[in-house]
């Protein structure tokens, strides 16, 4: 199988003012083509930090870091980046905060109209067209997240980076939402790394969940395949002893064998 | 219902489904009108509760001011019915009414009218104050983006900073040979070190989030500052540019003391010399009043451009 995104023996220490603070050690990571990776663990285990360095964000003390074939040498458009808090600018409508990423990608090859059209198409992709005229302030939590989720996929990345993309949402919105995500990353077929610390979502939208050991000098734990059928149903999988079975193993790993001392 | 709303918000292909039944929507309709209708006969009376509650709203807002100016107007009777030469509000106020009654008269340079001084004082404060934002502010957001120049200037700025507004006369008076260009310098030197200093700090408290996303799209320099740093800036931006005409306004009537010429600070003086201490009076007034207006006129210029 064709690796995608690849970290090779990764280390990360941060300088802050007490001192020097190691927070993964040896993170060695495969993602195919296609594939739906989700990264779980207690927080502060470092999850966000392997994200931010597939993002480019930040740059790793020791190691490694490709992306499609050529090492990732610092943030750009084809990894596109869900944040948590959406970091939508508020003084732009949600088209414009589309359009922005939009332009950046695609200005050089298309019109403004054409543009125009693609933005309004992500737009209705994520079911928001009747408030593309509306600012971030004007709308709803779930609302904004979907525009986040939408200004990423408007750039066409080559991987998506979703940083606990529905952690602020209230559970109905999360479960809309994470329906949503698993049709639109089917139709995009687009290469998708997640974190999380919602077990149900991890099984529910992954092909694989990396689970992370507790910092400091975090690593990877243990890796499990989800060998579920796609499409998948939410309410059929409940009942699923198999998908039960999955969710119990993420729990026992984060519960039982690195529980976080409190 | 309850449950069928739920299934609507779920999955949006089922609202024909939900639609149909009409015994449902009936059901619905008739509980919610009722207290529909209890409410708009509630609401009768409501105009004559509101319009009671609007009068006290009013007397909260307008009678502690009040309050305030009076006992003000009131210890200045008592001070100046002490004193023997500092005129009651009563001779202040006949002396403002014979003043402003001519505002625009002009007798040769060192005699003119109330608004003319104001109007000089203000085309001063107007360059200065200018001339400072049109170089302060573009600097600000030059020191806020690079960490270099931050550290370059920064000696520079913490130095010069504490410095009394008019110990620069001086060096105005010797570069530019005239009393005016070196007031206006003045009022450059003092007004401009909040705009350097506002648009800096703000620009370095541009959430990290929004650079994040500047450096995900890897947009380029001038995208970063229209789209994110400028209306990001804009409060703290508005905040110097009101400190700095504060700051302004205060300096002006001190320059204009030393330097001379037509103007609000050079008229106190004057009616010093001349002894007509209602004049100083009513100078003080209104100083105080267009220092408030020239605030209240930058407060509604930020609210209108502020994104929130």
């Amino acid at each position: 199988m064709h690796k995608y995104v690849e970290l090779e023996n990764v280390n990360m220490v941060f300088h802050t003012k007490q001192g020097r603070f190691e927070a993964l050690r040896n993170i060695n990571l495969q993602v195919k083509q296609g594939e739906f990776v989700s990264i779980i663990g207690h927080s502060g285990c470092g999850k966000s930090t392997v994200l931010n360095l597939i993002a480019g964000l930040l740059e790793p003390t020791d190691g490694l870091l490709f992306c499609a074939g050529r090492e990732i040498a610092g943030p750009g458009p084809e990894r596109a980046v869900v944040f948590q808090n959406h970091s939508l600018l508020p003084w732009l409508s949600c088209f414009d905060n589309v359009y922005l990423a939009v332009e950046r990608v695609f200005s050089a090859s298309e019109s403004k109209a054409q543009m125009r059209a693609r933005t309004s198409a992500v737009l209705e992709l994520v079911g928001l067209s009747h408030a593309a005229e509306k600012r971030p302030g004007e709308i709803s939590g779930g609302m904004k997240q979907r525009v986040g989720i939408a200004r990423a996929l408007a750039m066409e990345p080559k991987v998506l980076l979703l940083d606990e993309p529905f952690g602020a949402l209230d559970a109905l919105t999360r479960a809309h939402l994470q329906d949503e995500l698993m049709g639109i990353m089917a139709k995009s077929g687009c290469t998708a790394v997640m974190v999380t610390h919602d077990v149900d979502e991890a099984v529910l939208l992954s092909d694989r969940i990396v689970m992370m050991t507790n910092g400091p000098a975090a690593t990877i734990g243990e890796i499990l395949e989800v060998d579920l059928q796609r499409p998948r149903q939410r309410l059929a999988l409940a009942e699923d002893p198999h998908y039960n079975h999955l969710r119990s193993e993420v729990l026992k790993f984060l519960h039982e064998r690195h529980a976080k001392a409190a | 219902m309850t449950q069928a709303l739920i299934k609507l918000s779920v999955v949006p292909d089922a609202a024909n489904e939900v639609a149909t039944p009409p015994v449902a929507s009936v059901s619905v309709l008739t509980p919610a009108a009722a207290p529909v209708t209890v409410s708009t006969v509630a609401a009768a009376p409501k105009p004559g509760i509101q319009w009671s509650q609007l009068a006290r709203q009013f007397a909260g807002w307008f009678l502690p001011p009040m309050f305030g100016l009076m006992l003000f107007g009131a210890l200045w009777a008592l001070v100046s019915q002490q004193s023997d030469g500092l005129p009651g509000p009563i001779s202040t106020w006949h002396s403002a009414v014979a003043l402003f009654s001519d505002p625009f008269y002009n007798n040769g340079p060192n005699d003119q009218g109330i608004g003319w001084n104001i109007l000089s004082s203000l085309q001063r404060v107007g360059l200065g104050f200018g001339m400072a934002a049109l170089i302060g502010i573009p600097l600000g957001f030059i020191i806020g983006r690079f960490q270099f120049m931050s550290r370059m200037v920064a000696p520079v700025i913490s130095l010069l900073r504490p410095v009394s507004p008019l110990a620069w006369l001086p060096i105005g008076l010797l570069v530019f040979k005239a009393a005016d260009p070196a007031a206006i310098w003045v009022i450059f030197i003092s007004a401009i070190w909040p705009m350097i200093i506002n648009t800096a700090v703000g620009v370095s408290k541009v959430p990290q989030d929004y650079m994040n996303v500047a450096r995900v799209l890897k947009l380029s320099e001038w995208k970063i500052f229209t789209r994110i740093l400028f209306p990001s800036v804009l409060p703290y931006m508005m905040t110097g540019v009101r400190l700095s005409i504060g700051v302004a306004w205060l300096v002006i009537v001190a320059a204009e003391m030393l330097t001379g010429g037509v103007g609000i600070g050079f008229w106190v003086w004057d009616e010093w010399n001349n002894l007509n201490v209602e004049h100083i009076i009513i100078a003080i007034f209104v100083v105080g009043i267009v220092g408030l207006l020239l605030e209240q006129g930058l407060l509604l210029i930020a609210r209108r451009f502020s994104y929130e």
